[in-house]
């Protein structure tokens, strides 16, 4: 699935963690995806447009816009072009979880996160 | 030639005629043609006024303090200007209560008490003794003038005055008490009193006339003669003290509403309230025709006898008969005979109808004991009158040689003590049966200790130290002189102090009392008599209406014989159109009837005790209750309690409100804090969790880029490490009472210290370091605390200074009592709008220069904590060195 590089899935990573940001780059590469950074949410609405990620990984306390907003304004890219979107978020409440996934995530993950069984979803989502 | 024996037929004949006219008045009263009627005779018997006192004593003070004695007869006629305000209000109340007495209506105007009626009477007796002393003594030593005149021979004065009071205690027991008709009036009394005011008045000016215009050439030459005379001629400027002429203006004022004897003629035998106008301008012509002679003859006594040779107090009598006048003297003394029996037999009346209602029928009341109380009581007042006139002769005796006048003075100043209770009972509603009694009672004791005491001491009973030197040799009680207040005379000082004490413990003690319902009622009662409708009568009654009908009559028949009780019950059948026969229980109106009919026999007071044993009293009847609270202002009060309380409930509700809002935003703070500091946590553990799979699964990493996530594991560790200290820090600083250790020392050595150790940081990123170190005041401050919050504005300038030519400077200085210290730098600053958000918990600032280390964002909220634990301030501005400047304030404290 990964041979050729023109067949690349694009992804768009968005965190304000430099940190995270790199372990997430180095992992998705590695699982054979083009990845993309933005580190805030106006950055990765502009990302978007421009990179046409086919899935975005996006931190939700962001500056600027919150990663709650920034689903919100993808909503049209989602439901057109199947605009794939997973949750990062170190908010670990129910609440948040749900606000989420009602505002059309297709995943939450809760940090400290599995790099592997994040590295799958990915995958799973993208593959399926 | 004068004769003995025709002294003493003249004055039998005399009397005589008066019980006469008497028995007269009373025949023509029964038959329903009453002679006092009249207004004339109203005024006349309040002349009852002009006693012995007036008729011999005015001619003896006037030869001592010229017109000394005129105050006595000022302030009644100023009281008579008063009389349509005053006498008639005392007047309508005494008849709608059926008032019988001075005792009678104070006791009445306070609940019907029987104490306060004992009271009243016994400070009537105490003070009314003297007075009638007074005339035993006038009647005495005008007969012996006489007699001795007549027949030349001596005759021991003590015989003469127990004599006299003999004679005169018959004549009262005749007059007053001859029937077993106990009404409260005396009509043939009356008439009589009214004839004696004629005739001392025609004989005063008889005497009068012939000294100014028989004896010498009208009053011009009488005057000019006297003017000539020094002892006379000092007589013609008032020479006593005005403060004594005020007083005994008031107290003669007061005297003549409420001497017993002018309390009976003026309100209980009062017909007709109309009688009041011609009385207000005729009994104050009288007092002044009786006193156009004083002079007169107080100077041709003066002339003719000299000073000292014969008692000015005879004057009157002693002139006609040294000049061989002797009809005339004759007449004289009638006319003094008249004054002094009509005094005492209006006076002893009166004070008997006291004794009889107020204090002895009171007590076989209690006792229970079912006599045939008209024979009691009549029996009582014959014994009263008998026993006020041996007293009487008993203070003659033990007093000896006083003026008529100071005895005279001494009645009058203890009346007066009745002036608060009564005139405060009229005006007042305030006014309360414990303060009345407070305020008498201190009143009285006050008059008795200052005035009638001292007396003793003239006649030996008591030692002249007494006077001198006070009691016991305690000085600042001397009876003229109390409390140290000399210089007045005895009469002036008496009546401060008696009625300072009298009046402020009425109402200070009526203030602080609350009056019972009864009391209540009966103010009401008082105060508004004219206010309130009489046709109404629709005031509840406080008697239960379930009274059997043959109790009330049986009781009613016990003082009133059957046959007035069966007109008056038939009178009042009629009169409510109802039929009593065959009536088993009577109504409430008519046991209030039964008692106002027996007021008029009994007095309030005891015509209350008397139905109590038979009718049962109402208790706290709703309506009546509310009907005699003094309704609006009660309720109004209570209502605005109320509203006050509700006013109160909401505030409190608002304050719980508050408190829960503020609850309940502590929560969702505590919350968000949670979930921030959650956030904060595990955004470094999430790059070490990343890392080490990375590191883990992909063992053929290169060695460089290994070590670099390593170098990255390793610095989030460090984070996550500090995170939790500065945790820990912050729980700390905000734990109350955690272990703080203040000790005086010197900012500036911390701040010294503190770059010290942050210069080398500072030197590896090219900062310029510059310091301002001013001496100031040492603090009691918690050093490690300190150090920590300097380390971290330190560090923060340090972070916020641009990569190249970074400038950052410590200031401190004192300031006031206290010292500031400023740390800033040139770096980006911070925004006026994040000012206060930058020391909030995690609230961050993003950093100038990518890749230095990020705050936890609690340093700040720590510094501030600490501050303000040491009472000073933190704040942040603009720097002149471009960047952000913070200040700390800090001042001396206790803790």
């Amino acid at each position: 699935m990964d041979e050729k590089a023109a067949e690349k899935a694009k992804v768009l990573v968005v965190d304000d963690e430099p940190n995270i940001v790199l372990s997430l780059e180095f992992l998705l590469r590695q699982a054979g995806f083009e990845v993309e950074v933005a580190r805030d949410g106006p950055a990765a609405l502009e990302a978007v447009e421009k990179f046409r990620p086919a899935l975005v990984l996006l931190d939700v306390m962001l500056p600027g816009l919150d990663g709650y907003e920034v689903l919100q304004a993808l909503r049209g890219r989602r439901e057109k072009e199947g605009l794939k979107v997973i949750l990062l978020t170190a908010r670990g409440r129910e609440a948040d979880r749900l606000k989420g996934l009602d505002l059309g995530a297709d995943l939450y993950f809760t940090k400290p996160f599995s790099t592997r069984d994040l590295v799958a979803a990915v995958k799973d989502c993208l593959g399926g | 030639m004068l004769e003995g024996w025709v002294i003493l037929a003249v004055a039998a004949l005399y009397l005589g005629g008066l019980f006469g006219i008497a028995y007269w008045g009373d025949r023509r009263a029964a038959a329903g043609r009453s002679l006092i009627a009249n207004p004339w005779v109203y005024a006349l018997s309040a002349a009852v006024y002009c006693t012995a006192w007036t008729f011999y004593g005015s001619v003896g003070r006037a030869t001592t303090s010229g017109i000394g004695f005129l105050p006595i007869y000022l302030g009644p006629t100023l009281a008579a200007a008063l009389w349509f305000v005053l006498l008639r209000k005392i007047v309508r109340i005494s008849k709608k209560e059926r008032i019988t007495s001075i005792a009678d209506f104070i006791a009445a105007r306070y609940g019907k008490s029987t104490s306060l009626g004992v009271l009243v009477t016994v400070g009537a007796i105490v003070g009314v003794v003297p007075y009638l002393a007074l005339q035993l003594k006038a009647v005495a030593s005008s007969f012996l003038v006489l007699w001795q005149a007549a027949s030349e021979s001596s005759y021991p004065f003590e015989q003469t005055s127990l004599l006299v009071a003999a004679v005169l205690a018959l004549f009262a027991i005749l007059f007053g008490t001859r029937s077993l008709d106990l009404t409260e009036q005396h009509e043939g009394l009356v008439l009589a009193i009214a004839f004696e005011s004629v005739i001392k008045l025609v004989a005063f000016l008889a005497v009068g006339a012939w000294v100014t215009f028989g004896l010498y050439d009208g009053f011009g030459d009488l005057f000019a003669r006297a003017a000539a005379l020094p002892e006379a001629s000092k007589l013609m400027t008032y020479s006593g003290s005005w403060g004594e002429w005020i007083w005994l203006n008031f107290i003669a004022m007061m005297a003549i509403l409420f001497l017993p004897r002018q309390f009976q003629v003026s309100v209980v035998e009062n017909v007709d309230e109309g009688h009041l106008r011609t009385s207000a301008w005729l009994f104050p012509l009288y007092l002044l025709v009786i006193n156009i002679f004083v002079l007169p003859i107080a100077f041709a006594g003066l002339l003719h006898f000299g000073q000292g040779a014969v008692d000015a107090d005879t004057f009157v009598l002693a002139l006609p008969l040294a000049l061989g006048h002797e009809v005339l003297a004759l007449f004289v003394f009638l006319g003094g005979l008249s004054a002094a029996t009509g005094m005492v037999i209006v006076e002893t009346v009166a004070l008997s109808t006291l004794v009889s209602n107020d204090l002895v029928l009171p007590i076989l009341l209690r006792r229970g004991e079912r006599r045939e109380y008209p024979r009691v009581l009549l029996f009582t007042r014959r014994i009263a009158i008998c026993a006020l006139l041996a007293l009487a002769h008993l203070y003659v005796l033990f007093t000896g040689t006083r003026s008529l006048v100071s005895i005279g003075l001494i009645s009058f100043a203890a009346v007066s003590q009745f002036a608060p209770a009564m005139l405060g009972g009229i005006f007042w509603k305030g006014g309360t049966r414990h303060g009345a009694m407070v305020g008498l009672v201190g009143g009285l004791v006050v008059w008795a200790y200052t005035l009638p005491l001292p007396t003793l001491v003239s006649s030996g009973w008591l030692p002249p130290g007494y006077l001198e030197s006070g009691p016991f040799g305690l000085g600042f009680l001397r009876p003229y002189a109390l409390f140290g207040l000399e210089g007045l005379d005895p009469i002036s000082h008496a009546m401060f102090w008696s009625l300072l004490v009298n009046l402020g413990a009425y109402v200070a003690v009526s203030s602080a009392t609350r009056p019972s319902d009864l009391e209540r009622r009966q103010a009401r009662r008082f105060v508004d008599v004219f206010e309130l409708d009489p046709g109404q009568g629709a005031e509840p009654s406080l008697w239960r209406g379930d009274t059997p009908l043959d109790e009330v009559r049986d009781l009613l028949e016990r003082f009133l014989g059957p046959e007035r009780t069966e007109k008056a019950l038939a009178a009042w059948a009629e009169s409510k159109g109802i039929d009593l026969r065959g009536r088993v229980s009577a109504d409430a109106e008519l046991v209030d009837y039964a008692e106002k009919l027996l007021a008029g026999t009994t007095g309030a007071a005891s015509a209350r005790v008397a139905l109590a044993s038979v009718a049962r009293e109402q208790k706290l009847g709703v309506g009546e209750v509310l009907y005699l609270l003094d309704e609006t202002s009660k309720v109004i009060a209570t209502s605005r309690q109320l509203e006050e309380k509700s006013v109160q409930l909401e505030a409190a509700t608002r304050e719980l409100q508050g408190a829960n809002e503020r609850l309940r935003e502590l929560d969702r703070l505590k919350d968000d804090f949670l979930s921030t500091m959650a956030h904060e946590l595990r955004t470094p553990l999430t790059s070490i969790r990343a890392f080490a799979e990375i590191l883990h699964d992909h063992p053929q990493l290169e060695e460089v880029q290994r070590t670099e996530y390593l170098r990255i594991i390793a610095k989030e560790n460090e984070r996550l490490s500090r995170l939790i200290n500065q945790l820990l820090d912050l729980a700390k600083v905000e734990a109350a009472g955690s272990d703080w250790n203040f000790a005086l020392c010197e900012l500036g050595e911390i701040a010294l210290e503190a770059l010290a150790s942050t210069s080398q940081l500072a030197a590896e990123r090219g900062i310029a370091c510059e310091q301002a170190i001013e001496p100031a005041p040492a603090l009691r401050l918690d050093r490690d605390r300190l150090m920590q919050v300097l380390l971290n504005l330190l560090s923060n300038a340090i972070k916020f200074c641009p990569p190249a030519g970074g400038r950052l400077r410590v200031g401190l200085a004192a300031r006031g009592p206290g010292v500031r210290l400023v740390v800033e730098d040139n770096g980006p600053g911070v925004a006026p709008e994040e000012r206060e958000a930058i020391f909030e918990k995690f609230h961050q600032v993003a950093l100038p220069v990518a890749g230095r280390t990020h705050g936890t964002g609690l340093g700040l909220p720590i510094c501030r904590r600490i501050v303000e634990r040491h009472g000073g301030t933190i704040h942040v501005e603009e720097s002149p060195l471009g960047g952000a400047r913070f200040v700390v304030d800090l001042e001396p404290s206790d803790g």
